[in-house]
């Protein structure tokens, strides 16, 4: 071959193969959609990814998934209503039993009908060990699930655990479908079918999830027809696309929301939540343990600054896992911030300040390290200002970054700056958090927290139904902790949301920690009606 | 020229399994844990027991050569394995991905190429004029900015002020179908992006190549023999000129691979970019493992590209077989 003559091929095979990538990228049958602004679509930029759409992997399982439904659902002030089910279970008198009777008529979206045989299914394949459901510590108490008849689901307990039915929101999958092929990769976790508002229209990764409104849906086909999740991980380029209208709504870090203060067209939502930041205090640390270190640092720190200057006041002053504006709140046990009573703590109990003013007490200093999540803005700017307010009490605190890897080996002895929140029932977060048998159980009472009292206390509150009793409990809980905080608790963190104004219905849930699909104002984005519909 | 491709593939096979049996051991050496990135938030409040039957179930807790032997006999077997972050078979993962990376990818490397030359042409010709001095400042400030950056800015001035061109996507965000005109539409600022930022080192290998060879005694020659300036431009200097920067396209097809996944990131495109993150940091070794070996491949195919058409260029240099 001449240079010339293989010149030629070259370019011919050149052009060929990217004549074939590019064909090979379109999708075939692509006709176009409509374009944008109709009033029966949304689009709303989210900055988390799912791994999976599948409930036996953990999606949908607090609620709100818009492809599935669980036997009950929770409503806009977290109160449990029936969803697959029927009506509320009825709960035997020694609270073991839980009866379900099922909703009539249901089906799946591909035509299926719906009955207890998928509600023993879903349950079974979550409780089973093979199962990747990496939240199955929350089903602890299931004993076993069976169904009688077609209509009728029982669930029984290990132990009476009275916010059981909470956990019952879990979404309900096909039998016919999931049961037929491997639960952790098969195709039902990209491609799920439900009996849910929506049914997935497309989910291209990295990009973005579409919705089509479910016309069999038993709760009606919504009046939203096309939802979308755009996924934008940068929070710049989220405010950025929302402001060119590519968007319809996101969430925004307060400062960004701000940004939209003056668009009359849009209207920001400020969520309440149980997200809260906390230092955990190893009780194996020599200075962290000590109680008087930690009643010293609990109103040593300034935790309205925090909320003004961090959160830009999207936030609130935290006392324990519990939220100042929850009913469960024990109402008294705040800690104003007060540095002289810190600082007379110390004294009293013998922390006598050294000469670099960091105290010491029987040659020990007051000095321990704090641990933070790096990447992870907001809990740098909480962990640096927690060290600078402590540093005002003469405790010195070292703040350290790194992955979870990192701080994990030693957790026992480091504080480390912590998150979390699950709204709905106070067993929920404090069980875990503050349980001592608990102590080091995977990422459960990361501070090896350890009181009888406690103990007893969270022990009585999941035991009983009784609404007064389990206050009563609560409330000692978190009396407990103004006389020993294992935890230093700082802030929760509101959420914001920025969304057109043109739709009605919108409102907010209680917001857990993380941030699922269900979070943020479209959390019902099946019951809105478009404003301009009602003219 | 066959042979050079021939004796390249055959070396390429020992280079990939080692390459991949480097990934397993890296990442096994690496202080991710599976697990965890596995659980995500979930994690966080799951129990031990929960943790450990995990890790069984995942089976990373299995010793490192066992578990690259039966990934890399399943693999050649046909089976790629399971990706765990992703929760969907590996083949899947890539098949559904990995034609986006390559449209944007191209693209942007024609556009890189293309651009770079024909201004690198026009600023050789007059070193020192207006061109080569505000193309070459330009250049110079491009190669210091990073594609992420230039992302950003590319949004908030075409999509933001002038409106005219979507902001991230393979499709208008509210339709869910693909049609190529709006791929077309939403490939032009990535594309631009990531070409804009691979456009420097073309622009620069080139303006410095032509103008070293227009003082070269064949292009004095050629002028001499009252040729036409066009042709001692583009016959003589550009071609002489081009050398260097030929093997420029093979060296650049790994810049160009991180350069895509910093430019998925900012524009959504669906490519293969948050999939490799994700299997980095949760050590998802059979979709790491398939990753390495297309990124190792496509640097190889990139080296044999530049070698074939140095070859092609001048043929002096011939193929090493």
């Amino acid at each position: 071959m001449t240079a010339r003559s293989i010149r030629g091929t070259a370019a011919a095979v050149l052009a060929g193969t990217l004549a074939l990538t590019a064909a090979a990228c379109s999708n075939p049958g692509g006709s176009a959609a409509g374009s944008g602004g109709r009033q029966d679509s949304v689009v709303v930029g989210i900055a988390y990814e799912p791994e999976s759409l599948s409930p036996l992997l953990g999606y949908g399982k607090d609620g709100n998934s818009k492809i599935f439904d669980g036997l009950l659902a929770l409503d806009a002030d977290m109160k449990l209503r029936p969803a697959l089910a029927e009506a509320l279970p009825r709960v035997s008198a020694d609270g073991l039993t839980y009866t379900y009777r099922l909703r009539k008529g249901v089906t799946f979206s591909d035509g299926a009908p719906f009955t207890a045989r998928d509600v023993v299914f879903t349950y079974r394949t979550v409780l089973d060990p093979k199962t990747n459901y990496a939240s199955r510590a929350e089903l602890d108490a299931l004993e076993d699930v069976r169904a009688i008849g077609d209509d009728t689901v029982v669930l029984t307990l290990k132990y009476p655990y009275a916010p059981f039915a909470q956990r019952t929101v879990l979404g309900i999958v096909p039998e016919h479908i999931a049961g037929r092929q491997d639960v952790n990769t098969g195709p039902f976790t990209t491609r799920p079918v439900g009996t849910g508002p929506y049914v997935l229209a497309g989910w291209s990764r990295g990009e973005k999830i579409s919705f089509r409104a479910n016309p069999r849906y038993w709760g009606g086909e919504p009046a939203v027809k096309n939802f979308t999740m755009a996924i934008v991980k940068d929070d710049d380029v989220r405010a950025t696309r929302l402001r060119s209208g590519d968007l319809d709504g996101a969430i925004l870090p307060p400062n960004l929301a701000e940004g939209f203060a003056g668009d009359r067209t849009k209207k920001t939502y400020t969520a309440r939540t149980y997200d809260y930041r906390t230092v955990t205090l190893p009780t194996h640390n020599k200075v962290a343990g000590d109680i008087a270190i930690r009643r010293a640092l609990d109103i040593a720190v300034d935790r309205r600054a925090m909320v003004d200057s961090l959160l830009q006041g999207a936030g609130k002053p935290a006392f324990g896992p519990v939220p100042t504006d929850s009913e469960w709140f024990a109402k008294g046990t705040e800690r104003p911030h007060d540095l002289a009573g810190a600082r007379k703590i110390l004294d009293e109990a013998g922390w006598k300040p050294g000469p670099d003013g960091i105290r010491v007490k029987n040659g020990v200093r007051a000095a321990f390290p704090l641990w933070y999540l790096s990447g992870d803005k907001l809990r740098q700017d909480h962990a640096l200002a927690y060290a600078s307010d402590a540093k005002k009490a003469g405790i010195e605190i070292r703040t350290q970054s790194g992955t979870w890897e990192v701080i994990e080996p030693r957790m026992k002895d480091d504080a480390v700056l912590a998150g979390g929140g699950a709204p709905g029932d106070p067993d929920f977060d404090q069980y875990p958090l503050l349980t001592s048998t608990l102590a080091g159980d995977g990422f459960n009472n990361m501070a090896r927290y350890d009181n009888p009292v406690v103990d007893k206390a969270l022990v009585d509150g999941r035991r009983t139904d009784d609404p007064v009793r389990r206050k009563a409990a609560y409330d000692t809980v978190q009396r407990e902790l103004v006389k020993n905080p294992g935890y230093t608790f700082l802030t929760h963190v509101d959420h914001v949301y920025v969304i057109d104004d043109a739709w009605r219905g919108l409102t907010t849930q209680v917001e857990p920690h993380d941030h699922g699909l269900a979070s943020g104002p479209w959390w019902n984005v099946e019951d809105w009606t478009p404003k301009s519909a009602e003219k | 020229m066959a042979r050079m491709t021939g004796r390249r593939a055959l070396f390429a096979v020992p280079v990939l399994g080692a390459v991949t049996f480097a990934v397993f051991a890296v990442a096994a050496a690496s202080p991710f844990d599976p697990v965890k990135a596995y659980a995500g938030t979930a994690g966080l409040t799951a129990s031990q027991e929960n943790l450990d039957q995990l890790r069984a179930n995942l089976g990373v807790d299995r010793p490192l050569l066992a578990r690259w032997w039966d990934w890399l006999t399943s693999a050649l077997a046909g089976d790629l394995g399971d990706s765990a972050v992703l929760r969907q078979p590996v083949a899947d993962v890539i098949g559904e991905r990995v034609g986006w990376s390559v449209l944007l990818a191209a693209t942007a490397f024609l556009v890189a190429i293309l651009l770079g030359t024909a201004l690198g042409v026009l600023a050789a010709r007059r070193p020192g004029g207006l061109l080569d001095r505000s193309v070459g400042s330009l250049a110079y400030t491009l190669e210091a900015a990073p594609a992420f950056w230039l992302g950003l800015l590319a949004i908030w001035f075409f999509s933001l002020k002038l409106g005219a061109l979507p902001a991230g996507g393979l499709t208008d965000t509210a339709s869910d179908t693909v049609t190529a005109g709006q791929v077309a539409r939403h490939l032009v600022l990535p594309a631009g992006v990531l070409g804009l930022a691979q456009l420097p080192w073309f622009f620069l290998y080139v303006r410095q190549g032509v103008s070293d060879a227009l003082a070269e005694d064949p292009v004095r020659g050629a002028r001499a023999r009252g040729l036409s300036e066009r042709t001692v431009l583009l016959g003589h200097a550009l071609r002489s000129g081009m050398l260097p920067m030929l093997t420029l396209v093979g060296s650049r097809v790994p810049e160009l691979i991180t350069g895509a996944l910093l430019v998925e990131t900012v524009f959504s495109w669906p490519g293969i970019a948050a999939a490799t993150v994700q299997a980095a940091v949760s050590v998802d070794f059979a979709l790491l493992a398939a990753l390495t070996v297309i990124a190792t491949a496509a640097v190889l195919a990139g080296n044999l590209l530049s070698d074939l058409l140095y070859g092609l260029a001048d043929p002096r240099v011939g193929f090493d077989g």
